[in-house]
């Protein structure tokens, strides 16, 4: 009998089908602005293509008046520094503590219950502490994200180890392993290729700090011009902003995917692709 | 798979309708019942203790209609949500009203305003005392907002150009705690934050307010001017109350102050203090005269000019005079042709002279 979960699509219809959910908001969003636009040709709540290509045109093509920049090459160049700078840091801090923390008992032992207490702690709401001690500046919002991701990440890491089979552990230490080189030639290996997965799905949270921290104090960055022009509704910036965020997402997570598999095929063997 | 495509297009025409129809709100037509919307502020918690005491219920039901304060937690979302047409009318200060449902294409009458600030807002230095010692600083302000306008104003009084300071976008919220860093050195905000900070630094000195500018930052009722058009009876309402309240602040009625105090998180004293650097208008004719005086359209023309430099007049407006105002006395500016805000003494006349 053919069943619906037996049929495959063909390399067309995958096609087709992975873009029909973008087409259909297109034309969902195409069909509500005329709606409103027909009322108030100049309301800014659903702005019309033309006026996407205005903001866009006027952002990242026309210098500004005050400063002479270009605004959408300084804010993706800042916010991407910020997300860089704390994605990294918070993926090289988790490396140090998932390790000893999964395979060290005596280590798990003392700091196990203070690492999971701590990724409870909100980061928005200890934010005025984070500016007193870091300032106003850029290590704030950088502390932000690397207070937000790294127990996330920490936590993943100390699992993984954790589920590493005993057997191996075994049989590297009757090869005569000291704990040392069984972290190098062991777990580490194999503990790398999920320390980038677990960067990947840190990454939403990562945007999530990142936004948050360019909305309450800066000079520049993507959140920051979204919440400037937040007070003036200006949806013709805004949508534009959020697109080019959510697509440099999309690709960090591309290219950071395609890396691991790449750098490690072993670790995509047995794996339905997603 | 036909079958598919039909619900499909069926299902996007519905949700079309949907989303379209909040634009229809905006559609104005004679109804009996409105919705304000205000955020706390010293100057608007009168409307507060008038919804809370029935002041203004009694108004409205003596024009036959309803009207409904509603309280909205942040100001800008406040005005966002007046200019989509959630609400019929809504509390703002002047800069605003041009800046958000003007520039929105939102045509706006401004029915009461209600007070100006008179020191509410200002300009702090930490361990400088003169207001051109700011020349090089960082300025933590709100960006875009009134601050950021009175701060432009005080630099001309110095000769000095925005171009000489950077501007640092920072959260109303945040002010006191930013305060507190050793990077913030200078910072422009308004009150209860003003006050509180200056209360518990002695680092903190006033260089400039709004006092110096006197007349600039108005506080007004703003109503949809379509909506307005078709139900006076909202603005002579509203008015009436208004000034029954006024008329018992102005008594220094205590059980009513006590109140608005509270409302507003502060007690007694606060709250008078905060009045002493508002100028409220308690009389119908001192407000008809403050709103009939020439300084509305100057001051209209210096706050379009300013928005217009900063480049939140709206999409492609060429120059300050793009967006359209009109002052009572039949006076305009801008262009004649998209008048989007008006200044409207009608109602507070009718105050003044005791027919409402």
């Amino acid at each position: 009998m053919k069943r619906l979960m037996n049929l495959r699509p063909s390399k067309q219809s995958l096609f087709f089908l992975g873009l029909l959910p973008f087409v259909l908001i297109v034309l969902l969003y195409l069909g509500a602005s005329e709606v409103r636009l027909a009322e108030n040709p100049n309301d800014k709540l659903l702005p019309s293509m033309s006026s996407f290509a205005e903001a866009i045109d006027r952002m990242a093509f026309e210098p500004s008046k005050r400063t002479g920049e270009y605004l959408f090459v300084e804010d993706t160049v800042a916010s991407l520094e910020r997300l860089g700078l704390g994605v990294l840091i918070s993926a090289v801090l988790a490396l140090l503590m998932g390790i000893p923390l999964g395979f060290i008992p005596f280590v798990r032992a003392g700091l196990s219950p203070f690492v999971a207490a701590f990724s409870m702690v909100p980061p928005m709401a200890i934010l005025p502490i984070l500016f007193i001690i870091f300032g106003m500046g850029e290590l704030a919002k950088v502390a932000l994200i690397v207070i937000g991701v790294t127990p996330l990440i920490v936590r993943d890491l100390q699992q993984r180890v954790m589920e590493i089979p005993a057997e191996q552990l075994i049989k590297a230490q009757t090869l005569g392993g000291s704990s040392w080189t069984i972290v190098l030639r062991v777990v580490l290996p194999q503990i790398f290729p999920r320390l980038l997965d677990a960067v990947r799905l840190t990454m939403g949270t990562a945007w999530i700090f990142l936004i948050s921290a360019e909305a309450i104090s800066a000079t520049e960055g993507l959140g920051y011009r979204i919440f400037l022009v937040r007070r003036y509704l200006s949806m013709d910036v805004i949508l534009p902003y959020v697109a080019w965020i959510t697509f440099l997402a999309f690709l960090f997570d591309y290219l950071l995917k395609r890396f691991t598999y790449k750098v490690f095929p072993w670790y995509d063997a047995g794996k339905e692709q997603s | 798979m036909k079958s598919i495509f039909k619900s499909t297009s069926k299902l996007l025409v519905a949700a079309t309708m949907v989303m379209g129809l909040g634009a229809s709100s905006l559609m104005a037509e004679v109804k009996d019942k409105f919705q304000v919307s205000w955020t706390i502020y010293v100057g608007w918690m009168p409307w507060d203790y008038a919804q809370q005491k029935g002041i203004i219920d009694k108004w409205a039901k003596k024009y036959g209609i309803e009207i409904e304060m509603v309280q909205v937690n942040d100001y800008i979302e406040s005005i966002n949500q007046y200019t989509a047409g959630k609400f019929d009318g809504c509390l703002m200060t002047n800069m605003d009203a041009l800046t958000i449902p003007a520039a929105g294409g939102v045509d706006s009458t401004a029915v009461i305003m209600g007070d100006y600030s008179n020191g509410n807002d200002g300009i702090l230095l930490k361990n400088k005392k003169k207001l051109s010692d700011i020349k090089g600083q960082t300025v933590n302000l709100v960006e875009l907002s009134v601050s950021h306008y009175l701060l432009a104003r005080a630099l001309e009084t110095v000769g000095l150009s925005e171009k000489d300071v950077k501007v640092l976008n920072t959260s109303d919220a945040d002010m006191v705690a930013a305060w507190g860093t050793k990077d913030v050195t200078a910072m422009t905000t308004w009150n209860p934050q003003l006050s509180e900070i200056m209360a518990n630094n002695k680092d903190a000195n006033l260089v400039f307010d709004s006092s110096k500018t006197p007349g600039e930052i108005i506080d007004m009722l703003v109503i949809n001017t379509e909506t307005l058009k078709d139900n006076p009876k909202l603005a002579k309402a509203l008015t009436g109350a208004w000034f029954e309240t006024m008329a018992l602040m102005k008594k220094g009625d205590e059980a009513a102050l006590t109140f608005m105090a509270q409302a507003s998180g502060t007690d007694l004293a606060g709250y008078k203090s905060q009045l002493d650097s508002t100028m409220m208008f308690y009389e119908p004719s001192d407000l008809l005269t403050f709103t009939t005086s020439d300084a509305i359209p100057a001051t209209m023309k210096k706050v379009s000019e300013f928005s217009f430099d900063h480049g939140i007049l709206g999409e492609g407006a060429p120059d300050a005079e793009f967006i359209g105002m009109a002052f009572p006395g039949g006076k305009t500016f801008g262009d004649p042709k998209n008048i989007k805000l008006r200044f409207d003494d009608t109602y507070v006349k009718m105050a003044a002279e005791g027919k409402l």
